[in-house]
């Protein structure tokens, strides 16, 4: 294992010469396009950035492990999205503190949005952020022994540091795991445990949490009935006080699309308060994604946010792509582009298909948007083999040019079928009264907390804030086509159905100008491909504007074959963040349309 | 007005309804809907009515890129493996599901070109198509046949060499563009052997008529 | 559902011991067209697979034409569980209980790779290398995920499944009750019941065994 990354130090430039003049104590040039604060000023720094420099949204909070310099670095990447400045580029800071004691002062007074984000680094990479309200683990459970993303923590079926593994080549006489481990299973235990006599505190803390409730709090809830929420009952605090009751949703339950769960406590039918409890799909694709290869994460991606896979390989294409220095010919950009936007196509039907599903509109809704989705379905598998783990995407161009006769069916969906099918979803279901009797008013965001929470996407973009990666910070060619950034105001369940409706009608608009557009042939490779990528050392944040919103991919490289660090922003697990404020005051009854309206992918919550 | 959204809606499902048999009629003096010719056009951009597939009775075509697990393809006119056991597709393979063993030759202990083993876990295989994107000897291609369910995983879902082992023929009728450029590859790598061959001749016998080299094949575009 | 059930031949030709056993087969018969044309899944996903399960259940490949359209949300009417997607240790408990909860005669389909052994994520240190660990699978469909006639085949396969099995043999209706699997446990890592005391001895040994290995400290 290579200690640190070393590339050459970056003058400080643009903002962060503004922040250097005004904290000269309190900053250093990292050897990267960022700077290093110190611990102390932390919170007064951030506070400098959000509200004299305009970086008012947290995107990506992730920690890194150096064992060779014993060092933990806490890497924040901030933009602006209610302002637009800089360019759309981030503000990258690190925090740094010794492995053995790492604590870090927490955001979350700063920006609210990286609760989650600072619990995840707790949980995995046993960070302590000083001042978090609730620092707990939030994908594994409390009382798992071990911090996983530590460079020195090994699993039970632990084989070596780095694919491809000895065992397989060419003396590959196939074993199981089971059989190399002791236990026969993927199990480890501390010495001298004793599973006879042992209570699980998985569940312990989560009751206390949901039990304590502030009265006080009951107030508030009456008064935020004032701004026009509409269902926040106003009377709860004149009523008799009784028990407050709590209610498990999940993590198997028909409505959380996936194995989600929520904690949530009410008063009568009000909600006082919610918990999301995740995690059960947690599949440890860092720890497996920073033991492969470059190449061999590609396929895992598919499998993050498992509606948009193609979505999600073309995030990670371009953070490598970022380090590698190369870029895709002509035809590969335009390949992608039909391919991610066809994407977020079939994600929104989906979409809306499964809110219905949720307003108890059972599967009818959802049948007739699943018939579209299966028909692009069926474009990707002709393209890349598979209906959903395309697998599509390679650093420098796409795996395999697209086979006879795609781009007519292409055109015969795009042209034909798809705007006629959007408008006939519009038209049957936007102005059904109990769609907008249900929807309207309720799970409000205002903008400020869209922002605040770290809200990416339809979710952000509902409430009135048009930030979108494509616009803001083009990446690919997106630059090239006229498309408009859908955006509504009222930042309720209704306007973020609505919203999916219109950016799917955005997304016929650039396919149809990119199919217009696109060079009949040519190469669709960079250079030649390889099985063992060669990515110089360094780091890169890539991110897209995914269905479900930005999803960002930090990687960092050390020159070896596989990432040194590989971390994804999820955008499905960042605008959970929110849903605890949504919910509260509302009713019980609204929980799942607006943990629809949010739409989630469990394989990306929980990664 | 209240009720109209369920007039609406149920107004879909009738439309749906009795598009299905506008379409039949459609079919009426081409054989009928469920046929192959039928197939693309009613699961395809412009499908109407019903959409159903009924399977097993009938099937979806699967595309030619289509992937589930590899194969390794067995090349009967040279009546022997395609696979020289170079272990890409085991080093490229991301969950690590390939094991090789390599065959040595028991005299001089050195490997020859022939896996001796060779094992797919199918319990692991993400079917992903690394192996056969990666494989520089299209030894090992994604098979199409996904009806592998089975009572018993650990006898039945692990294959071994000879379960994996499908011939060339197979792999030409479910793979023909790949097919294509495989075969002109060959041709052409035949038609520079044998150019080479004869450039050698010629300077050999710098007399001689030189032989006529063929012609390389007329090849398609590769596919990747 | 683990013993092979006695097969019953349709040949016309009964040999005389049979002959008190000719009403049972054709009962079998109908015992089993009945059960295998009314399946009802539990509405149970776990990750990529369930997507593609809801696609089998959707118009295109139409779930209902097997008679098993009603996919139940609660494990109290399912007959069959399809286990679709990767096995996370902190979902297994959950899907053990579920499993505890349906009633008899139940079946498990482990549907994707990730159910049937660990899939790619094998290795990880959340993943349960296959969900017959802790339940008795009835059909694996390997795949990942399976395309959704894969998944289609699989049902076809369980149908063989139930054709097999016979009324007098099935254990549903013997005496007793069918014990329940033990849930597991969350602790410092996934605790199967059923192998405590074999897990006790073993981490008493790596007690004994000189230096300790370099197992993580519980978090602080």
């Amino acid at each position: 294992m290579a200690g640190k990354v070393a590339a050459p130090v970056a003058e400080l430039t643009g903002p962060l010469a503004v922040l250097k003049e005004k904290f000269s104590e309190a900053l250093s040039p990292g050897e990267f396009e960022g700077a290093v604060i110190k611990n102390e000023n932390l919170v007064e720094v951030a506070k400098f950035m959000r509200d004299d420099l305009g970086y008012d949204y947290l995107s990506s909070v992730t920690g890194v492990d150096y064992p060779a310099a014993n060092e933990v670095e806490v890497v924040y990447h901030a933009y602006s999205a209610r302002h637009g400045l800089h360019n759309g580029k981030p503000l990258v800071f690190k925090a740094r503190a010794p492995r053995d004691n790492s604590v870090v002062p927490s955001l979350v007074s700063v920006w609210p949005g990286a609760d989650f984000q600072e619990r995840e680094a707790w949980d995995l990479m046993g960070i302590k952020f000083e001042g978090h309200p609730n620092l707990r683990r939030i994908l594994m459970w409390e009382g798992f022994a071990g911090h996983p993303l530590r460079k020195d923590w090994h699993e039970a079926y632990f084989e070596q540091d780095n694919k491809p593994f000895d065992s397989r080549w060419p003396g590959g006489h196939h074993t199981r795991a089971e059989d190399r481990v002791p236990l026969a299973d993927n199990v480890a235990f501390p010495p001298g445990f004793d599973p006879t006599d042992f209570n699980s505190q998985a569940e312990t803390t989560l009751v206390e949490r949901a039990r304590s409730v502030d009265v006080s709090e009951l107030g508030q809830l009456v008064s935020s009935d004032g701004n026009g929420s509409g269902s926040g009952n106003g009377h709860i605090a004149d009523a008799i006080q009784t028990d407050h009751l709590i209610v498990n949703l999940g993590p198997q339950h028909p409505s959380t699309h996936g194995v989600f769960r929520m904690v949530i406590t009410l008063e009568g039918e009000t909600i006082l308060k919610l918990e999301p409890v995740m995690g059960y799909l947690h599949r440890n694709h860092e720890k497996i994604g920073e033991r492969n290869t470059f190449i061999q994460n590609m396929p895992f991606t598919d499998r993050l946010d498992y509606i948009a896979s193609m979505s999600n390989n073309l995030g990670y294409a371009l953070a490598v792509e970022k380090l590698m220095k190369v870029t895709p010919p002509e035809r590969a950009e335009y390949i992608r582009i039909l391919m991610v936007e066809l994407t977020r196509i079939c994600n929104h039907m989906w979409a809306i298909g499964f809110l219905l599903n949720d307003l108890g509109a059972f599967f009818t809704p959802a049948l007739y948007a699943i018939e579209e989705r299966e028909l692009v379905l069926d474009l990707f598998e002709a393209a890349s083999g598979s209906r959903m783990m395309c697998n599509y995407m390679r650093f420098g161009g796409v795996a395999r040019d697209l086979p006879e006769g795609w781009i007519e069916k292409c055109r015969d969906l795009v042209f034909n079928r798809l705007p006629k099918a959007t408008d006939d979803l519009d038209h049957f279901l936007s102005e059904n009264e109990i769609i907008r009797a249900r929807c309207e008013g309720v799970g409000n965001l205002t903008a400020e907390q869209a922002v605040a929470y770290s809200a990416a996407g339809p979710l952000l973009r509902a409430s009135g804030v048009p930030y979108d990666v494509r616009r803001a910070e083009p990446y690919s060619i997106y630059d090239r086509f006229d498309f408009d950034v859908a955006v509504r105001y009222h930042g309720d369940v209704y306007d973020r159905y609505l919203i999916r409706l219109d950016e799917i009608r955005q997304s016929i608009r650039i396919l149809q100008q990119a199919l217009d557009q696109m060079p009949g042939g040519g190469e669709i490779q960079a250079g030649k491909k390889q099985y063992q990528t060669r990515v110089p050392a360094g780091q890169a944040y890539g991110r897209v504007d995914g269905p479900k919103g930005e999803l960002g991919f930090y990687v960092v490289s050390d020159g070896n074959p596989n990432p040194y660090r590989y971390h994804i922003r999820a955008p499905s697990f960042i605008n959970l963040t929110a849903l605890g404020e949504m919910c509260k005051g509302q009713k019980i009854a609204d929980v799942v349309i607006i943990l629809g309206s949010i739409d989630i992918v469990l394989g990306e919550t929980d990664r | 007005m209240y009720g109209s959204g369920i007039i609406k809606g149920l107004g879909v499902t009738l439309k749906h309804f009795v598009a299905t048999y506008i379409e039949d009629l459609r079919y009426v003096l081409k054989g009928g809907r469920y046929t192959d010719q039928a197939m693309p056009v009613r699961q395809g951009p412009r499908a109407r009515g019903v959409f159903t597939v009924q399977y097993p009775e009938e099937r979806l075509p699967v595309p030619e890129n289509f992937r589930y697990i590899p194969f390794l393809v067995f090349d009967t006119q040279k009546n022997e493996d395609k696979c020289t056991s170079c272990g890409i597709c085991a080093k490229v393979c991301p969950p690590q599901c390939i094991w090789i063993v390599r065959t040595n030759d028991p005299k001089t202990n050195r490997p020859v070109p022939q896996p001796a083993e060779f094992y797919i876990d199918a319990t692991v295989c993400m079917s992903c198509g690394l192996c056969a994107e990666f494989c520089p000897f299209d030894a090992i291609k994604m098979d199409h046949d996904y009806e592998l369910s089975s009572f018993e995983r650990f006898n039945n879902l692990v294959f071994d060499k000879a379960r994996l082992t499908k011939p060339d023929t197979y792999h030409a009728q479910i793979h023909p563009t790949d097919w294509a450029r495989e075969q002109a590859e060959i041709a052409e790598k035949a038609a520079k052997d044998a150019e080479k061959a004869a450039a050698a001749a010629a300077k050999k016998a710098a007399a001689a008529k030189p032989a006529d080299a063929p012609k390389p094949a007329d090849a398609p575009k590769p596919a990747a | 559902m683990s013993q092979q059930p006695e097969q019953f031949q349709n040949d016309p030709m009964v040999p005389p011991e049979l002959n008190n056993n000719l009403f049972i087969t054709t009962l079998d018969k109908l015992y089993n067209w009945g059960r295998k044309r009314s399946m009802w899944p539990m509405m149970f996903g776990l990750a990529c697979c369930a997507i593609e399960m809801i696609c089998v259940a959707a118009s295109r490949y139409d779930l209902a034409r097997f008679g098993a359209e009603l996919m139940r949300p609660s494990p109290r009417q399912s007959d069959l569980m399809i286990v679709s997607g990767t096995v996370t240790k902190k979902m297994v408990p959950t899907i053990v209980r579920l499993y505890n909860q349906m009633p008899e005669p139940k079946y498990v389909l482990s549907m994707g790779a990730c159910a049937t052994g660990g899939g790619p994520f094998k290795e990880g240190y959340n993943v349960v290398s296959g969900i017959d660990k802790f339940l008795p699978v009835d059909v694996y469909v390997p795949g990942c995920p399976p395309k959704p006639e894969a998944l289609l085949h699989g049902f076809l396969k369980l149908f063989e499944k139930i054709e097999s099995q016979s009324i007098r043999t099935v254990p549903w209706y013997r005496k007793g009750e069918i014990e329940a699997i033990p849930v597991p446990v969350l602790g410092p890592d996934l605790i199967d019941l059923r192998r405590a005391v074999e897990i006790k001895e073993y981490t008493q040994t790596q007690v004994n065994a000189a230096p300790a290995p370099a197992a993580e400290p519980a978090h602080s």
